[in-house]
Order: C-alpha cells, then structure tokens, then sequence
C-alpha cells in the first residue's frame, strides 16, 4: 500500500491554477460570486475550507501567514489551520497583522488598518446575501445578474417596521462598486466600513458553496441602508479592559455567576500591541502582565 | 388613441399532442378592460399566462406598446426587460392572494416591495406610499406592519390589488380575482375593482368563468371554447345577444342557474 | 482576575492524544486488523467505498478503525484522500449485463433467463440477535453453484426495451461530468445528478425514497431488478487500441420500472429510476433509484411539489460529508457575532423600557 504524499500547501498544482482563475476573475468582477471546483479538503466543510483553499492557491514560499477566528490568533480552529499551512508549506507565520502578508480570517477584520500588498482572505460559511430571503440558486443567479436587489431592502425595511432597526448586525449586506450586492460573511457590521476602499486585497472562499468572489484594492464598498435610516455601527461604552482602546470591537466576557462582566478586544493582537506600548485598562493590574499571560499558557 | 397596448396574433400553445390555446389574435386598447371568458379547460388562464410572459408559447406574436414608444414582441425584449415590464408597468392578480403576496412579511412591506425594487430608498417615503395605497384598497392604516397571514380573504386580495398598483402600471392581467372569495365579499372586492380601474386609466386582461363578474367589469368579451375564441364583442351585446351556440348554452346556463 | 484563553495549540495536541487512546481502548485486547474489517464489516467498508467514492476496500478499512466506527467520519477520510489523487482518465462503462452475479431478484417477473439467486442477504432472517455471536463458533462453508452452471442473465429492463415497453436507455459517448471537478450548475444534468446521488448519504436517500412511496412525489415503483456482483472495469489505452482490464469491482444495480408515460405516437412505456453503488448495498441503490426517478419529474411533465423532486434541494442537500461539517461547525467560536446580537438585544428592550416609561409617566 502506498502512503499518501502532499504537494506544497497540499493542493495539487492542477487544482491552484483553477482556483486562481476564480480568484482573478472574481477580482475583474467584485462581488460577483465565481462558481469554482471546490475540493474535498482535510477539514470539514463549514470550518473554513473556502478560505483554506484560496489560501492555499495564492501563498508562496515566501509568505507571512496570520491566522485569527473571532479577531484571535490563538482560538483552536485558527490555531488548527495554521499549523496546517505551518506544516504542509512551510511558510512563517505570525500573530502581528502588520507583519503578515496574507492573513485568512474568520468573522474579524483586524483593527489595525490594512495595507498594499496585504491579502486578507475571508472564510464564508453562506456566500449567498439573497440565501435567506430566496432558497433557490437558479433563482439568486437571474436576480443578481438582472440586479433586481428590491427584496433584501423588503428585509431592511421588515425590520425598521418591526424594532425601529435594522436588526442585521453582522453578515451585513453591502452593494460593490454600484452593481452586485454581497454578502460580507459574518463578520459584524462594526468592521464593513474597513472593507470599503482597503488597499489590501480582499479574497473571499466559501467551500461547500463553491464560491470564490473578490474585492480588488481600493473597491467601493456601501452597506445597505435607508436615506432616512443610514447605516450605523455597533458602539461601544467602555473602553478594553485591558489596553484602553475605544473605537474597537470588544467581546464580553462573564467573570463570574453574579452578573459580573469585562469588555476585552476581540482583535488579540491589538490589543497585545497595545499593552506591548504601556496602555493599560480599568481590569488590569499595572504589573504583572506578563506572567499572567504565561500562566495561562 | 392610436394603438393598441398589447397586440396578440395567431398564438398557439400546445402541450406535447395536446392544444392549450390556438388561432388567438386580439388587440387591447389602452384604458379597456377585456373579458376572456369559457368554462375550465377551456384554454383561457393558459392564454392569460402566454400573454402575460408566465408561459412560453409554441408561435403566433405578442407585442407590447411601450412607455418609451416602443412595441416590440415581448419574446424579443431582454429577460432584463421583460422582468422590468413585470415589476412596473404590469400587474398580475391571481385567484390565490397567497400566489401573489409574501404572507410572512407586513402589509406594508408587501406594498412597498415594488418600489423598492425601482429604487426608492427613503423608509418613511415607501410607508407613506404603503400607507395611502392601503387606504385607497380600504385597509386601515394601522394593519400596515400586520402580516396577511392576519388578513381575511377579501383583505387579502385588496393587499394583493395595492401591491400591483402601486408604481401605476398601465396593464393588468387577472386570473379569477374574486373567484376564491365569499359571494357577499365578492361585491365589495369587484366594486373597488371598477373604481380603481377607471380612476387610474388601467388597461385589463381578466380571466373568469363568472359572466356576471365579466358584465360588470369589462368593455369588451372574448368567448373561448377548446382552445379557441368563438365569439368576441362588447361585452353587453355578447351577453345580450349571443351568436355562437356555446356562447348562447353559457349565457342561458347562467341566466337558469 | 480575567485572563485571555490561551494555549490553544496544547489543548489540541491533547485532545489528540486522548482521541488516539480511545480509539486504541485496552491495550490487553488485540488491535483490529485490516483483514478483519474488510472481512468481518465487509458492508461497512461498502458505505465507505460508496460515500467516499473510491473502491479501495484496505484504505476504506483504515479509514474506519481511525474513525472508531464513525461511518461519515470514515467517509470523510476517504474523500479527502480521494480529493488529491491525478486522474488519468475515464474508464469505458461498466457492463451489468456481464456481470458475474452474487445476488440478483426481480420484483417484475416470477422467473426469468438466469434465474433468480437470493445470495448473501438478510432478507428472510429472522432479527434475533444470535447468541453464537458472543463467541467464535465454526461457520459452514457456503454451497457454491458450478462454474458452468452460470447462465446467461439479460437485464430485465433489456427484456422489457426489446417488447419496447420500457424507455429506451439513453447511449451516450459525451463525457460525463464530474461534479468533484466542476462546479454544479441548476439545472444538472442526470450524469451529475446520479454522481450525486451515488455518493449521498443512504440516510437521506433512504428517507427521500421512501416519501415518495408515501404520496410525495410517487412514482408507481416496481423492481425491475437488483443485481450485485462483481463487474469489470475497463479503460481504453489509445496507444494499444483496445480496451485493458484493470480489474473488478463489486456493485449493486437497481432499475426501477417506473411510473409509465406517453401515449401519442411513441406508444405508453414505463420509465427508468436508476441506482449503482459500490460494494453490497441493496438499501442504498433501492433508494437511490427511487430518488433517480422523482428528479426526472420535468422530463415527464409532472409537477414538481415533493421535496424529492426537487434537484437543488436534493443535490445541494444529499451529501454527509458537507451536511455534517456545517452543521458541527456551529460548535466552532461565533462569539463575536453573539456580541453583537447581544448589543442589539440590549438596545431593543432598552428603547422598549423608556417608552414603557414614557407611557406610565404620562397616564
């Protein structure tokens, strides 16, 4: 029996090219979803296949890899698919956003702004914006290419009629470049204005679904909204509990049984930066930080 | 009144063997409401998809006067175009409300879908507009975030009668559109129906089995037995004065029952 | 004192480990062997080789002593093996027709050329679990039927095609598609449709077939055939100018005659619902040919109303490997989008409570 023998970042050559075809032609079309040939990959469908494989076609041996889910490097399934490209490329990889060359991502978009030169691949779980309003393929794709986009403003306004909100808080739809909606996969609408006129290439992958679209650097990106009801982002009330930062997307964390709550950046390394540069929040003690942190290891 | 708005000649559908509708050639002109009447089977709500783009057709031509002057065969416009007619220059009316509504979404919504798809984009504009057109179908303003699921029948069908109008379209197309409703809520429906038809100048292709909703809506009648018109004329001299055999078996058959 | 969750790299390595423990179990008991899966699960490797679509019946064993008996996760394994595999070409059809038979009982017909062998099945046992299955008591050897004794077994469906009362099987030398190399595309066509169903999860299948039986979407089904043996897989080397044997592989082939149709100069004939499955699988082609039959519903202009008939929600819906990986990613962090919901949530019954006041102040 002959074991089995992997290519640099395990995807055959045959197979790069044809994903980097959908990449190129999704980047001549933004937003447009480009049908491609997913393949069976070593992780199940849903954790990020998409982005794995788009990854995979356009990372070279040279590259600076980051990978982060929930804004972290160090949550398991990032940790997970890291040490996959770690061990099937070789590549060097990093936590430090501004370091990295290509940076695959679930449901974040780190707060540091992107620049040239930097790809950030986006894991898409449902590529479809229309999905939940119009189950049909067939039907999605006349809709899209006919650009007849009434019905997701029909939810927009449900929701404006029903909680005086749009009660879409993340996967929030946005229109690119004027013509094709998208659906910006689940990060929260706290990061779509970073999507809008980025420098960096942004690449999204959805592996059950089979789709691959683009947004080119420097691409229009409007979330969609109401004259009279305008697009707003989450804000927060207090700072990081533990960098001080204000205008960042924080999670909260229970500490105990009794209500008790902290808010702490979602973007761990931001946040470690942050720390790393003396500021210092209401929730950590001014010493002693950095044993913490190795204690917890 | 120069042309015609929809102008339909020698139309032929056929399913395999089977004849749906043939030798079909008929003009409407704008502001006129036309009456395709016969018994079930006989080939009408078949034409009335045809006609309406809902169904391909086997031959024959159906053109359309255009806002923009235009008066194309609908097989020549793009799908872009055609969708577009649907969406704002036609309206369709089914027998079901629920064919034509999104019952799981608000009155309001319903109304307004139409003008979003256009492009209107100011929330409180839209449920003005949704908020007259309810009124003008005698919904009461506060059932606008009601779904109509919550509606009864003949609400129902007023919602689906609001959501065509709504961006003034100048040609509807009816499929028995009181034919599912109680006879006392028949009236009510039909009566708004013929105020509203020639309020706004509309042009209407409407389908029924029933010659007394035909007599009281439409100008002009097309007789159809077997896939095939039998007699046409104004709809009083039709009904009064019948010249075909099967025209004259409906008309008694009505006047007996 | 909160600290940041950390270590995710040595949690899994843990948990990895301890994955390896319990698949091994106790150490004082011997480890499977391969022979003994393929030998002993012989029908499971069956759905691994199915659902994973590759016949390979040691690396599909492999797969299931790795997975701990956990069916789709073995299936899983093979697909992601099967996914970086070179093709290097397409083999010519297999013919059933030639197919040296194990089992083979038609539901049509009470006797026909060739007989009928029941063969290996559960069919006709009584579902007492046997207590000899505790220990490892002797097994007689099976009676084998003479070589010669193998007569000619036409398909049922060719005996109903030459009386021209069946559809006639549609030839074809186009290439089929491959839906692991192209995306699908609505509508399929039924090469893409059967690929799809071939591979599905017997689960659904079975489930999706049997409402069909149920009124969803009927269509009238008898057996024309099973048959399950061995066929051979032939490629056809440009070079050399014929066909070269690679070997065989055991299959299972239902044809359901099905709902008839037409009238008008064709004359009325019966239609086709096709099932093939690697391995031993009566349950799994059964269902698959039923479902087969159901899709091709625009093909007869029935209405499409049941959910087995409608292709996308079928194909974009049959496959384990998928449903499973979407449905447990749900496990996986989604934390920063619950905050967000949460702030909504806040903000909602926030707004609500002023207005409640606003309202009690005011009466």
């Amino acid at each position: 029996m002959t074991l089995p023998e992997y290519n640099f970042a395990y995807l055959d050559e045959q197979t790069k090219r044809m994903i980097r075809r959908a990449i190129l032609k999704g980047i001549a079309i933004p937003g447009y979803q480009v049908p491609f040939a997913s393949r069976e990959m070593p992780m199940p469908y849903g954790w990020g296949t998409g982005g794995v494989q788009v990854t995979a076609a356009i990372l070279g041996p040279d590259d600076v890899l980051k990978v982060i889910d929930q804004g972290a490097d160090d949550t398991t399934n990032a940790v997970s698919i890291r040490a996959f490209f770690a061990k099937t490329a070789n590549v060097a990889t990093t936590t430090k956003t501004a370091d990295a060359t290509v940076i695959q991502t679930r449901h974040r978009i780190p707060e540091a702004p992107l620049s040239a030169g930097q790809v950030i691949v986006y894991q898409v779980p449902i590529p479809e914006p229309l999905r939940f309003l119009e189950p049909r393929e067939t039907e999605t794709r006349v809709m899209h290419g006919l650009e007849e986009y009434g019905l997701i403003h029909v939810k927009l306004y449900e929701d404006i009629a029903q909680h005086g909100h749009i009660a879409t808080t993340y996967a929030y739809p946005v229109k690119v470049e004027d013509r094709y909606v998208m659906d910006p996969s689940p990060i929260p609408k706290f990061d779509n204005p970073k999507m809008n006129g980025s420098p960096a290439l942004q690449l999204f992958g959805a592996g059950r679904e089979k789709r691959i679209y683009a947004l080119p650097p420097f691409t229009n990106v409007v979330s969609l909204d109401f004259e009279d009801h305008p697009f707003e982002v989450q804000k927060f009330k207090q700072p990081c509990a533990l960098c001080n930062a204000t205008g960042v997307y924080l999670d909260e964390v229970v500490t105990d049984d009794r209500g008790g709550r902290m808010y702490v950046c979602s973007d761990t390394d931001h946040c470690e930066t942050r720390r790393e540069e003396g500021h210092h929040g209401p929730g950590l003690p001014i010493s002693g930080a950095q044993t913490v942190k190795e204690d917890a290891a | 009144m120069t042309s015609p708005i929809l102008s339909v000649s020698n139309l032929e559908r056929r399913y395999g063997d089977f004849i749906g509708c043939t030798d079909i050639s008929f003009d409407v002109w704008p502001g006129e409401v036309v009456a395709i009447v016969g018994e079930s089977g006989s080939g009408k709500t078949t034409l009335l998809n045809c006609i309406s783009g809902r169904l391909d057709r086997s031959s024959g031509s159906i053109r359309y006067n255009m806002r923009d002057g235009r008066f194309p065969d609908l097989a020549d416009l793009s799908e872009a175009e055609r969708r577009f007619l649907m969406r704002t220059d036609w309206g369709f009316v089914h027998q079901n409300p629920a064919d034509g509504l999104r019952m799981r979404v608000s009155a309001g919504a319903n109304v307004g879908e139409r003008l979003m798809a256009i492009g209107d984009r100011h929330y409180g504009e839209i449920r003005n507009t949704a908020t007259e057109w309810l009124g003008r179908v005698e919904i009461a303003g506060d059932r606008i975030d009601d779904k109509p699921v919550a509606f009864s029948g003949g609400m129902r069908q007023r919602l689906q009668i609001a959501r065509n109008l709504v961006t003034r379209p100048r040609l509807i197309f009816m499929d028995e559109p009181t034919g599912g409703l109680d006879v006392s809520v028949q009236a009510r429906v039909l009566d708004l129906l013929r105020g509203l038809v020639s309020d706004l100048g509309l042009a209407v292709v409407i389908v029924t089995h029933d010659l007394a909703v035909a007599r009281l809506l439409s100008q002009r009648m097309i007789v159809m037995k077997t896939g095939r018109i039998v007699e046409t004329g104004l709809t009083d001299r039709v009904l009064d004065d019948p010249h075909h055999p099967y025209t004259q078996l409906l008309v008694a058959s009505i006047l007996e029952s | 004192m909160y600290v940041a969750v950390k270590g995710g790299e040595a949690a899994i390595a843990n948990a990895h480990r301890l994955l390896a423990d319990r698949r091994r179990g106790d150490r004082n008991v011997p480890a499977l062997t391969l022979a003994q899966i393929t030998g002993q699960l012989a029908l499971a490797v069956d759905r691994v080789m199915a659902e994973g679509s590759l016949y390979d019946p040691d690396l599909a064993a492999m797969a299931v002593r790795q997975s701990r008996g956990d069916m789709i996760e073995a299936i899983f394994l093979l697909r992601a093996y099967r996914t970086t595999l070179a093709r290097f070409g397409n083999s010519r059809p297999i013919d059933t027709a030639k197919m040296r038979i194990e089992r083979r009982v038609s539901a049509t017909y009470k006797d026909i050329p060739g007989g009928q062998l029941l063969g290996p099945t559960f069919d006709y046992t009584h579902r007492l679990i046997d207590p000899a299955m505790a220990g490892d008591e002797p097994v007689d050897e099976p009676l084998c039927r003479a070589r010669e004794d193998e007569r000619r077994a036409p398909r049922v469906t060719d005996i109903l095609n030459d009386e021209g009362l069946i559809e006639r099987d549609i030839l074809s030398d186009d290439e089929p598609g491959d839906l692991t190399r192209d995306p699908t595309a609505f509508p399929a066509d039924r090469d893409v449709r059967l690929q799809a169903l071939a591979r599905g999860d017997e689960g659904f299948l079975l489930s999706l077939g049997y409402s069909t039986q149920r009124g969803y979407g009927r269509t009238h089904p008898f057996v024309g055939e099973i048959r399950i043996g061995l066929v051979d897989v032939e490629i056809d080397v440009p070079e050399l100018g014929f066909a070269v044997s690679l070997g065989s592989v055991r299959v299972t082939e239902c044809q359901m005659v099905s709902q008839f149709t037409g009238g008008g100069q064709e004359g009325a004939k019966f239609t086709r619902g096709y099932g093939l499955v690697f391995g031993q699988s009566e349950r799994k082609a059964m269902a698959m040919s039923l479902v087969d039959r159901a899709l091709r519903a625009d093909e007869f202009d029935e209405q499409r109303l049941a959910p087995a008939q409608d292709e996308e929600f079928v194909l974009a819906h049959c496959d384990n490997v998928q449903a499973t990986g979407f449905v447990e990613h749900l496990k996986l962090p989604h934390y920063v989008d619950f905050q967000a919901e949460l702030d909504l949530l806040r903000t909602l019954n926030a707004a609500k409570a002023k207005n409640d006041e606003m309202r009690e102040a005011a009466e």
